[in-house]
């Protein structure tokens, strides 16, 4: 069978692989080739070795971007993980209204980024008002301001992921330990948390690297002020390539390290909540 | 084993409190839509009252002076149509790199997982240049860049589900003299459907909401979405509408909610689905 489907190959990879080409590979590679050279269009690139990243880190603001960055994701990783898993254990249970309350608590994820950050805007301007704040006059609103929108937006979708897994646990389980004469906290602990290590594996992966990739929802909430003290690494970047002249090959260099930091990240912690699964 | 749990009405009770907090920000996105656009800063938690109600004022500035519509319009065809290609398109691609066993269809699988990991900001300047080389800055071109772009999540669920289907079956088309083209779409594609769905919907939410692509790549004085026309409201300097403003943030939530409430089933479905890929 192998062999004839083999002859239909230009069918069946063609216009995938063509679009993965010109959508993917050709500008990761330009990517990696452009932060080492010294650009504004790519026709005058010429090869400058590290330069570009010797001048990314020398910039403060990149710096702390970073810091503002993993402050803000490890902080949105605990609360929505926590808080997703805690609802979930709730709404598994047979309370009235748990479908509703799945629906409206996952609303929120659909709505994009950019449409999120003004809604938010509006609420968090608003209730600063009256004490004769905004939003942008300090880092700090900015900073908890986009903690509280990201939870907002993330909770649901993580107590989905959540749900599923509470669910493929057999019962039976529960029921062995309870027989056994484990108190509700022990089976926690020591049944549930062991059996849900897939789903916080993929939840804990999930929260982290979206809360560093993090973008529209910082453009349109604060959009790096006051001062860019609220900039996170990927509105760092983008400001480097479009907002300064002549620096586009620093901003290369800065989404290069920051594409290996993602990945790295992601590896180690995929590695560290990989070994705890157990084997059902 | 079902339990009543002990308590069950008080979690009720709180989880409603909660519900509602928690659908307040657009409800008051909602109510600050029908008033005057000098009122929204100053009183954005009240009703509107006989002194502030403009009616659809609001929306009718969005629509006229920001060409809201249009957006709209641009957005949708973008968004259908790159869903449907890629569905096609990746679908193809996933069945024969899984059927197929040769070290080109390991390396192209690894690599479309390897893409899905890679942050958008890594390609974003040279894919721009790309597409600005290449004239693929219109709603219409950008379909190809999504299905370039969109394509490692969608190979690599496909390719997880066409692992689960038997062979034999396959096999036994192909004996009674199917091509593989017809075996694909008469035979494995129906199979498939569940997987359909998830993927569509999954991209679907990803590419309608997508914001940095096509401010990056379109050609802004052509086109617009829904996402850079809110951004372009609120960043363009000198005064900001925020009439218009609340009244376009309305129009853009309320096809999501429609569309989360119609096919609510199927998206927490795909939600659950896509999560596997950790």
């Amino acid at each position: 069978m192998e062999k004839s489907i083999k002859r239909y190959f230009p069918v069946f990879l063609g216009p995938t692989f063509l679009a993965f080409l010109i959508g993917f590979i050709v500008p990761f590679l330009m990517g990696i080739y452009l932060s080492f050279c010294d650009f504004r269009t790519v026709t005058d690139a010429k090869f400058i070795g590290l330069g570009n990243f010797v001048r990314a880190f020398q910039d403060g603001d990149f710096a702390h971007a970073f810091w503002f960055t993993a402050l803000f994701t490890v902080t949105t990783l605990v609360l929505i993980n926590v808080i997703a898993f805690a609802v979930a254990l709730v709404l598994t249970r047979e309370i009235r209204g748990t479908n509703l309350f799945r629906t409206v608590f996952f609303m929120p994820n659909l709505i994009g980024g950019i449409v999120l950050g003004y809604v938010w805007q509006l609420i968090f301007n608003g209730i600063l008002s009256r004490y004769d704040l905004a939003l942008k006059i300090s880092a700090r609103y900015g900073f908890w301001g986009l903690v509280v929108l990201i939870c907002w937006q993330q909770i649901g979708y993580m107590m989905i992921i959540y749900i599923a897994g509470l669910q493929s646990i057999p019962g039976d389980l529960n029921e062995a330990a309870e027989i056994d004469g484990a108190n509700g906290w022990q089976r926690l602990w020591n049944v549930t948390i062991p059996n849900m290590m897939p789903s916080i594996t993929i939840c804990t992966f999930l929260t982290l690297t979206n809360g560093f990739k993090l973008f529209d929802q910082n453009l349109s909430l604060t959009a790096g002020e006051p001062m860019k003290q609220t900039e996170m690494l990927a509105l760092n970047i983008f400001n480097t390539f479009y907002g300064r002249v002549g620096y586009q090959g620093v901003g290369q260099a800065k989404a290069v390290v920051f594409f290996v930091l993602v990945v790295s990240l992601g590896l180690i912690q995929l590695k560290m909540t990989r070994s705890k699964e157990v084997q059902q | 084993m079902k339990r009543k749990a002990r308590g069950g009405w008080f979690a009720t009770i709180l989880f409603t409190v909660i519900s509602i907090f928690y659908v307040a920000p657009l409800f008051i996105v909602l109510i600050n839509s029908f008033k005057k656009k000098a009122f929204i800063n100053l009183e954005p938690f009240q009703l509107p009252s006989e002194k502030t109600w403009v009616g659809l004022e609001n929306f009718v500035n969005a629509m006229e002076k920001y060409n809201f519509l249009e957006s709209v319009l641009w957005t949708v065809v973008m968004t259908v149509g790159s869903v449907v290609v890629i569905l096609i398109c990746t679908s193809m691609f996933a069945w024969y790199i899984t059927r197929v066993k040769s070290r080109a269809t390991k390396l192209l699988y690894l690599l479309c997982v390897f893409s899905m990991v890679v942050p958008f900001q890594m390609v974003m300047f040279t894919l721009s240049l790309v597409t600005d080389r290449l004239r693929l800055g219109t709603p219409w071109g950008l379909i190809i860049i999504y299905l370039g772009f969109g394509a490692g999540l969608a190979v690599f669920m496909f390719c997880g589900f066409v692992k689960s289907i038997p062979i034999e079956i396959e096999e036994a088309a192909m004996i009674d003299g199917c091509s593989p083209l017809r075996t694909f779409f008469s035979v494995v594609l129906p199979i498939m459907k569940p997987t359909y769905i998830s993927v569509g919907i999954l991209e679907t939410m990803w590419i309608w909401n997508d914001f940095l692509l096509p401010y990056l790549t379109l050609d802004l004085n052509k086109f617009s979405t829904i996402p850079i026309t809110i951004q372009r409201m609120q960043g363009s300097y000198g005064r900001v509408d925020m009439g218009a403003i609340m009244a376009s943030l309305v129009m853009a939530i309320i096809p999501i909610v429609v569309f989360y409430l119609s096919c609510q089933k199927y998206i927490i479905k795909g939600v659950a689905a896509g999560a596997v890929k950790g």
